[in-house]
This record gives structure tokens, C-alpha cells and sequence, in this order.
């Protein structure tokens, strides 16, 4: 009961969710896709599921960069640091992420150069102080960071400075939601649209998922009260018939995105032909490259990279867990052969993946909003 | 790398236009300013900050709400580590 106090306006919330029963047909079953892992970081650790009727289920999506990373991607960035010149530089996130010889981390503790930097400019720096090395910088992320390394990039190129690079492993989100509606075992109502990423691309290139797909989206915060607004919005928009691109998190994210940031990526990078998506499988035009212009700072230009494969244990039921197929724990491997101190698949890997987050959240609830019914 | 963190801009540095120290509760480190050059802030200003960079405008309020946020999410704590980072903690004095 601690942290009860720590909900704004616990009152709200809970006319918040008494609207959502109104609103709700018995006779219909919901599946509503949150695309991003803070949202399902946040659904889980709020426990989101217990106030919503039983006939909504929560499809967790492909929005943890860490999660749909391939395992071989990261050996390949990993190779690239088997050079003793090179240093080998990376959010923390990304330091327990295991390849299939380790990961960074334990390539550290083998002796090789791999460092934690919290923003890419520092990389930069760590190319300065270190001027006889090479700095490769493994990129990684959705258009939250993309344009944080493009701006990095173009100081780079700016200052001149040639003993840097970057492992581009930045992915879209668009391609990916695009993937998830084409697949034919998957059957959704409506999405909850990613807050941070939208900052960036805003909310016009959702509109294909409403005209076209006909399904609503409601671009979203990350409070519970945010998340559940979001449901509101969503399941008004279906009670009509309507499909919609709303933004619920309008303190934040502006329609029209940010326009600094989305030059700059649109001037280092350039669309991949295809990628591969850990879970997923390959989808085209769903990550970034860096463009000729640039080639001097592109570790995949600059370095023989072995473009390892590999693919997941068959056991692992990742690809279906991330369409909303099977939920974490009907997983044959969840909880047993894959945990997040030891995860086989891609969503055990990250806090915000969603194997993970059933997981720590699931069975040891601190905090639910069904607690509040009692201190209201 | 994917929650945002919220800061209070405490002087926008004259010479390199593109960065500013902020202050994310108490800890100062400098945020590059380089996103928001087509609604730039000024001092005092609150701004939503992703891997070094400041990346959106808010208000205070939001401000407080989004590091309270952090706290009930269990991620603050993560979150001051990569502010301090910032700047390969400290390193950047002795580059300059």
C-alpha cells in the first residue's frame, strides 16, 4: 500500500476506468496493441490489466529496440572490436545483451576495449582522448535516438575527425507496425501509438493505419492515467465505428513532429533495402544506413563485418509472443530455459521487453491500481 | 536510452550554441541543444532530454510529473546514472 500515494489523482483514475467498463460491449473481445516497450514496461509495473474488463487484452509490440535487435548484429559490432585499436562504445543498455559469444560485457572482461557512454557526442570525446584508437559507436534505437547519431555524425564530419565510427542498427517504427498488420494470424482493434518516438515523426504517418488498415491509434503517454485516457479514446473512436489518429499525449508530442530532428536523420541516413527483426523476421525498409556522403564514419564500410546469422532457439516462441499470438507465459521456454538473468529469446533481454516485464511484474505485484478502490 | 528525463536549463553556453547545462535534479551536465534548433529554449527553460540531447520543450509541471513517473516506474534511479555519464562524467573539462 506504500506507493499508493505516488498516483495523481487516484480518483481519476479509477472514473478512468469505470468509463472504460462503460464503454465496453460484453459480446466483444478487444486487442489493442501497445506498440511501445515503455508502454508495456508501464502496463505491467502499474498493473494496468487488473482494472481493465477481462474481454481487453493488452498485445505487447515490437517497440524495445534491444528486444528486436538480431543476436548476430551484435557479434558483428562485437568483431569489429577483436581489433585492439578499436574501442568499442555503447549505451549501458546494450552491455548484457548476450551474442552468441557473449556480450559486451564479457567481451570486456576478456580484455577487449568496450565502453559505456550515455549519449553518442560522447563517443565523440572518447575519440578525442584517445586519438591512436578507433571509437566505434554501436547505434541502436527507434526515431527517438536515430537523430541524436545523426547529429553526432554530422559534428564528426564537421570536426573531420576520422577515428570514429558508427555500427548503424537504427530501426523504424512505421515498417514494423506495418509488419504486425500484414501478418495473417494476427488480428488487432486498434493501437496505443509510441510517446517518445512520436515527439520525432509526430502523428501524420500513423494516418495509413486509420484510412487505410481502418483501425484507430491514439498516440499516448506514459502515466497510468495517460495509458487509460488512451483506452478511452480507443474504444470510443470502435463504439462509433470510427478510425482515428488521436493524440492523447499533446503535452509532449506535436502533430507535426520535430522538424530539427527529422532533417537531420533524413540527411545521414538512408532506408535499407531490408533488415532483419529479431522475432519478426526480415521486413523491408524497416532500419536505417548511413548514406555515401557519410561513408567515412560508417563502421560497416570502414570494417570487415562477418554479417553473422543467428537464429533463435526453435523452442523460443518470440515472433508469436510479439504478435500477440501467445502471451509471455505460454511460451514453452518462459520462466524456465529463459529468464532475464539468462534470457534465450529477444523480449527477456530488455526491463522493457515484454517476456521481461511479465515476468518481474507478474508474479511479484507491488503496487496495483486495484489497490486504490480500498483508499479512495 | 527510451524514457525521457526531465531538466531545468541553467545557462545556454555562449560560444557553442548547441549545448547548455541543465539541471536534472541537482546533478548539472551539459545537453546538447542541437534538436531544437527551430524552437530554441532559453534559461529556466524545462526541457524532455534522450541520450544527451534535449529533444521536446515542457512545462514544469510535466516536468515534475515525467521524473515522478521515472520514480514509480523504478527507473530513476537508471536515469540519474546516465545523466552523470553525461560527458564521459566529467572527462569534458579535460578536452577543452
Amino acid at each position: 500500500m506504500k506507493y499508493v500515494d505516488e498516483f495523481r489523482d487516484p480518483e481519476l483514475i479509477l472514473k478512468t476506468a469505470e468509463e472504460i467498463r462503460r464503454l465496453t460491449d460484453p459480446q466483444r473481445h478487444y486487442r489493442i496493441m501497445e506498440v511501445c516497450g515503455g508502454h508495456t514496461h508501464a502496463i505491467y509495473r502499474f498493473g494496468l490489466k487488473d482494472v481493465l474488463p477481462e474481454n481487453i487484452d493488452l498485445i505487447h509490440g515490437p517497440g524495445c529496440p534491444v528486444c528486436v535487435l538480431p543476436m548476430g548484429r551484435i557479434d558483428d559490432g562485437l568483431s569489429i572490436a577483436a581489433d585492439p585499436k578499436v574501442i568499442f562504445a555503447a549505451f549501458g543498455d546494450m552491455m548484457r545483451v548476450p551474442g552468441a559469444n557473449g556480450s559486451p560485457l564479457e567481451h570486456k572482461a576478456r580484455g577487449r576495449d568496450v565502453r559505456i557512454v550515455y549519449s553518442p557526442t560522447d563517443a565523440i570525446k572518447l575519440a578525442k582522448l584517445n586519438p591512436d584508437k578507433h571509437v566505434m559507436f554501436f547505434a541502436i534505437g527507434f526515431e527517438t535516438t536515430a537523430p541524436s547519431t545523426a547529429l553526432t555524425l554530422q559534428r564528426a564530419k564537421a570536426e573531420g575527425l576520422l577515428n570514429f565510427s558508427v555500427f548503424c542498427n537504427h530501426v523504424t517504427i512505421i515498417p514494423a507496425i506495418r509488419a504486425i498488420l500484414d501478418s495473417p494470424d494476427m488480428r488487432l482493434d486498434g493501437f496505443i501509438g509510441p510517446g517518445h518516438c512520436s515527439t520525432v515523426i509526430g502523428c501524420r504517418p500513423y494516418e495509413w493505419i486509420s484510412a487505410d488498415e481502418g483501425k484507430p491509434i491514439v498516440v499516448c503517454g506514459f502515466e497510468p492515467l495517460d495509458l487509460l485516457q488512451s483506452i478511452v479514446m480507443l474504444l470510443r473512436q470502435l463504439k462509433n465505428g470510427e478510425a482515428k489518429v488521436e493524440n492523447q499525449y499533446k503535452r509532449v508530442v506535436p502533430w507535426e513532429g520535430n522538424r530539427a530532428a527529422l532533417k537531420a536523420m533524413n540527411e545521414v541516413f538512408q532506408l535499407r533495402p531490408y533488415f532483419e527483426w529479431r522475432g519478426l523476421g526480415f521486413i523491408s525498409q524497416s532500419a536505417l544506413r548511413i548514406r555515401d556522403s557519410y561513408a567515412n564514419w560508417d563502421a560497416e564500410r570502414r570494417f570487415n563485418i562477418p554479417g553473422i546469422r543467428i537464429t533463435d532457439p526453435k523452442a523460443a516462441q518470440c515472433g508469436e509472443v510479439l504478435k500477440g499470438v501467445l502471451k509471455p507465459a505460454q511460451c514453452k521456454l518462459f520462466a524456465r530455459e529463459c529468464t532475464p538473468e539468462s534470457p534465450v529469446g529477444a523480449l527477456m533481454v530488455s526491463s522493457e521487453g515484454s517476456c521481461a516485464a511479465f515476468y518481474n511484474y507478474e508474479h511479484r505485484k507491488t503496487v496495483t491500481i486495484s489497490n486504490l478502490a480500498s483508499v479512495v | 536510452m527510451c524514457l525521457a528525463i526531465p531538466g531545468k536549463i541553467v545557462e545556454i553556453t555562449a560560444e557553442t550554441t548547441h549545448s547548455a547545462l541543465v539541471d536534472v535534479v541537482g546533478v548539472r551536465r551539459r545537453v546538447d541543444l542541437g534538436l531544437l534548433q527551430e524552437d530554441q529554449p532559453k534559461a529556466g527553460d524545462w526541457v524532455l532530454i534522450h541520450v544527451g540531447f534535449a529533444m521536446s520543450k515542457i512545462s514544469e509541471e510535466e516536468a515534475h510529473d515525467q521524473m515522478q513517473m521515472l520514480q514509480m516506474l523504478g527507473e530513476s534511479q537508471a536515469a540519474m546514472e546516465e545523466v552523470r555519464g553525461y560527458g564521459l562524467d566529467g572527462e569534458e573539462e579535460k578536452i577543452s
